[in-house]
């Protein structure tokens, strides 16, 4: 009897251990909104090519993490000389790209060189720009010598823009890109979907997944009924207005979490009576920002007081600088001379945040006397009249790029913004690897940006991930624009 | 005939040859450089414009359309920017979609409104004209992208029949490719359906009340055979006139409905290369869409001659 009943637990402990791993799904379908125009994350600023191909298929020196780490990636470990000017690897062994030819030294000084050269057409050609020379001083170490020091060196290896690429493939990754990633590009059926296939030769720990396929479906209708029919099982990056159809579904799981965009309703800081920090404070008291997250991001979203993540270790709460308050915003406007307010406009790109943000903003503005007439752009005429030529008055944009706070200090740039003491803070930053010391800077950043009310600092766009409650893996955050699925698995 | 042919040909020829004109001169007018929308906000001036010359942007208008012209004459489509494959693969690509998409949508729409108009001509005034009519003032009023999704709701998320959107290529088999088209061609099947069903029943009406149509149910024809044979054939033209416009539209105005189905056809295709000033792609699938359009005219032109043979001998 006693022989039987332990025969009988065995066989169901063995049952409960076997079964999940023959039961388990391998295969996964992620509906991501925009089409990569190419698949060579070197050659382009499209967030959809890194969506898809970052660290599932490619990878880099260092990689960003989940809550935005910088983690050793191709790299497996590094040393910084004393000054912080040059920058030892010592490169992973037995790596093989998914043509099976071998990842060594020459490969990173191929790809970096290719990246900063005179023609390269890198969208983040500023994150090599530190770069003075790269050697390879034997297969496995890469020895990197900067003009200057530079704090967030390490960082700036992390991006997808900065992934490892062979010689042979570089030219072709754009349509059959080839990577060292533990995914290996299998097909992309032009407008309707992606492939990727577990690679088998990868150097780390393997994915969960055989399959995954990414299947573009740019409209947000859409995407909810393909949600509920089971054709697709995740949108990593949903819209924030389907949450509500989706809400109260225990086949699905969501989850909110923080991107690196913050939403700006940018000033033209040249251009009168934005010149006037007055007119500026008036703007940013005028905001109701939590009423521009209810109706423009359907209640999700952090508001913020200055430019950085509030999920980042640097971010100093601001928001406290100029809250809601109509009565001190008109009275700043007749401080500088405007007590009749004025009219001016708002040029709106396409993305939801910006066009319903953009009609709760002019309404907040007329409150105080300033009638913003509202004109829709597209995202290219955007890029040419605010962003290029800079004729504009007041825009909404969300600037998605990481850590990106030193904007506010490139001349020329479309805030057309100049203070030297920000400058000097930025400047100094650059040279400074020690973090609590980079952190104090970013801090004292934030602060002068805030003061100076650059831009109506409206708030930070929330990532909302919708997948099937079976799923699990997917990142919360996003400090990157990325999908990574290596860590992406069926619980049963 | 072969002048009247002759003659549509030479029309054929200078209407494309303005379009081409038209389309360039349009997209050289729409605001926005390729370059800076590929290389995003993080890139510098002198990038763009590395970028700009890699791409061949750089030179006169004049320049530039003479060359795109030139190399259209020779069937040479260019280059897509963002995509940098030759245009024309991505529009054979596209077409093995909105292709079949379109005939079946076609078909379909064929095949309910000819005989809802035949029944509505032929009950003019009673109560089976006056609902099969009603239901087709609905089809007409009735949005297909918001038909599209009730359908959705019905076949893919409710009844699970049928997928909700996507497209699995035709090398998945023929079967799952014509499931994930027959969603998409009754939804934009259904509205042309009723504007057809509403063309016929009217034409119809006209000619029944022809005298022929008295003198030949007076001499004792039946009516089945007076309404197909007789009634049917004259009133096609206008209904061929109106299938014909509905196939241009159909293969190239189907860009919201290849939206909430997300298929990866020519509306998508030129959607996207709008947004991302792929201009090269605009403008040779416009002039591709324009030649289409001429080239099913001119053969709607020459079913007349079929239709109707009085026309057979016209110059």
């Amino acid at each position: 009897m006693k022989s039987w009943t332990s025969f009988l637990a065995a066989a169901a402990v063995a049952t409960a251990l076997s079964l999940p791993a023959f039961a388990a799904r391998t295969d996964l379908v992620i509906g991501i909104p925009l089409e990569p125009p190419h698949l060579d994350p070197t050659a382009g600023a499209a967030a959809a090519i890194d969506e898809v191909l970052y660290a599932n298929v490619f990878e880099g020196l260092t990689r960003i993490g989940p809550s935005g780490e910088v983690l050793p990636a191709l790299a497996e470990s590094w040393d910084i000389s004393e000054d912080g000017t040059v920058y030892t690897f010592r490169l992973r062994s037995g790596v093989k790209f998914h043509d099976g030819s071998d990842f060594d030294a020459e490969d990173v000084k191929f790809s970096l060189d290719r990246a900063r050269a005179e023609d390269s057409v890198n969208a983040q050609k500023i994150l090599f720009e530190a770069i003075d020379s790269v050697e390879a001083v034997d297969p496995a170490t890469v020895k990197i010598m900067l003009k200057h020091p530079q704090g967030a060196f390490l960082y700036n290896m992390g991006w997808g823009d900065a992934v490892i690429v062979a010689p042979e493939s570089a030219d072709t990754n754009k349509e059959k890109p080839i990577g060292t990633g533990p995914f290996r590009f299998e097909n992309w059926a032009k407008g309707a979907s992606i492939r990727l296939a577990k690679a088998d030769s990868y150097w780390g720990e393997p994915a969960y997944l055989d399959k995954v396929e990414f299947r573009i479906v740019p409209d947000a209708a859409a995407a909810v009924p393909a949600l509920l029919s089971g054709d697709v099982q995740a949108f990593p990056f949903f819209q924030p207005d389907g949450v509500a159809q989706i809400e109260g579904d225990p086949r699905f799981r969501i989850e909110v979490g923080a991107t690196e965009g913050e939403t700006l309703l940018s000033m033209n800081n040249k251009k009168e009576p934005f010149d006037k920090l007055q007119v500026r404070q008036a703007i940013s008291y005028a905001l109701d920002r939590q009423a521009i997250i209810d109706g423009a991001s359907a209640g999700l979203g952090t508001p913020i007081g200055s430019h950085q993540s509030p999920a980042s270790k640097a971010y100093v709460d601001l928001t406290g600088t100029y809250p809601h308050d109509v009565a001190r915003a008109k009275e700043l406007l007749k401080e500088a001379g405007l007590e009749n307010g004025f009219k001016t406009s708002i040029k709106l790109p396409p993305p939801s945040y910006a066009r319903l943000g953009g009609e709760i903003i002019a309404s907040q503005l007329r409150e105080i006397g300033i009638e913003a007439e509202i004109i829709p752009v597209e995202w290219a005429q955007w890029l040419d009249q605010v962003f290029t030529r800079k004729d504009y008055d007041l825009t909404i944009v969300s600037h998605t790029e990481p850590n990106d706070i030193d904007i506010y200090s490139r001349k020329d740039y479309y805030f057309n913004y100049d203070n030297p003491a920000f400058d000097k803070v930025i400047a100094e930053l650059n040279l400074t690897s020690d973090e609590a010391k980079r952190n104090e800077l970013l801090g004292q950043a934030q602060k002068i940006l805030a003061d100076d009310a650059v831009v109506g600092f409206l708030y930070e766009l929330p990532k909302v991930g919708v997948w099937d409650a079976k799923l699990e893996g997917f990142w919360k955050d996003a400090p990157i624009q990325a999908n990574d699925v290596t860590k992406v698995r069926w619980t049963d | 005939m072969t002048a009247y042919l002759a003659k549509r040909l030479a029309i054929a020829a200078i209407t494309l040859a303005l379009a081409s004109v038209v389309v360039f001169a349009v997209l050289e007018i729409v605001p926005g450089d390729p370059a800076r929308v590929m290389l995003g906000m993080n890139a510098s001036e002198a990038q763009v414009e590395q970028l700009r010359q890699q791409m061949g942007l750089d030179g006169g208008p004049v320049q530039r359309y003479l060359h795109w012209a030139g190399n259209l004459l020779s069937l040479d489509f260019g280059r897509s920017y963002t995509y940098s494959v030759p245009v024309i693969d991505l529009v054979t690509e596209r077409l093995a979609v909105s292709l079949p998409l379109a005939l079946i949508a076609l078909a379909l729409s064929t095949a309910i409104a000819i005989p809802v108009g035949l029944y509505a001509a032929s009950r003019r005034g009673k109560t089976g004209d006056v609902i099969s009519m009603g239901a087709a003032q609905l089809g007409v009023a009735v949005p297909n992208f918001w038909f599209a999704l009730l359908l959705v709701y019905l076949f893919a998320v409710w009844l699970r029949w049928l997928p909700a959107g996507g497209f699995p290529g035709w090398g998945a088999g023929i079967w799952p490719a014509l499931k994930a088209l027959m969603l998409p061609a009754l939804a934009l099947a259904l509205p042309q359906a009723a504007i057809l069903a509403r063309v016929t029943r009217s034409a119809l009406v006209d000619v029944l009340s022809e005298d022929y149509i008295r003198t030949a149910r007076a001499k004792g024809m039946p009516w089945r055979r007076v309404l197909w044979g007789h009634a049917l054939r004259n009133a096609l033209i206008p209904v061929v006139t109106i299938m014909g416009l509905q196939f241009a539209f159909l293969l190239a105005g189907t860009i919201i409905i290849e939206n909430v189905f997300y298929l990866p056809g020519l509306g998508r295709l030129i959607f996207q290369a709008i947004t991302q000033r792929d201009l090269i792609v605009v403008e040779s699938v416009v002039m591709l869409l324009v030649a289409t359009v001429i080239a099913v005219n001119l053969i709607v032109d020459l079913s007349y001659a079929l239709v109707d043979p009085r026309l057979r001998h016209r110059t």
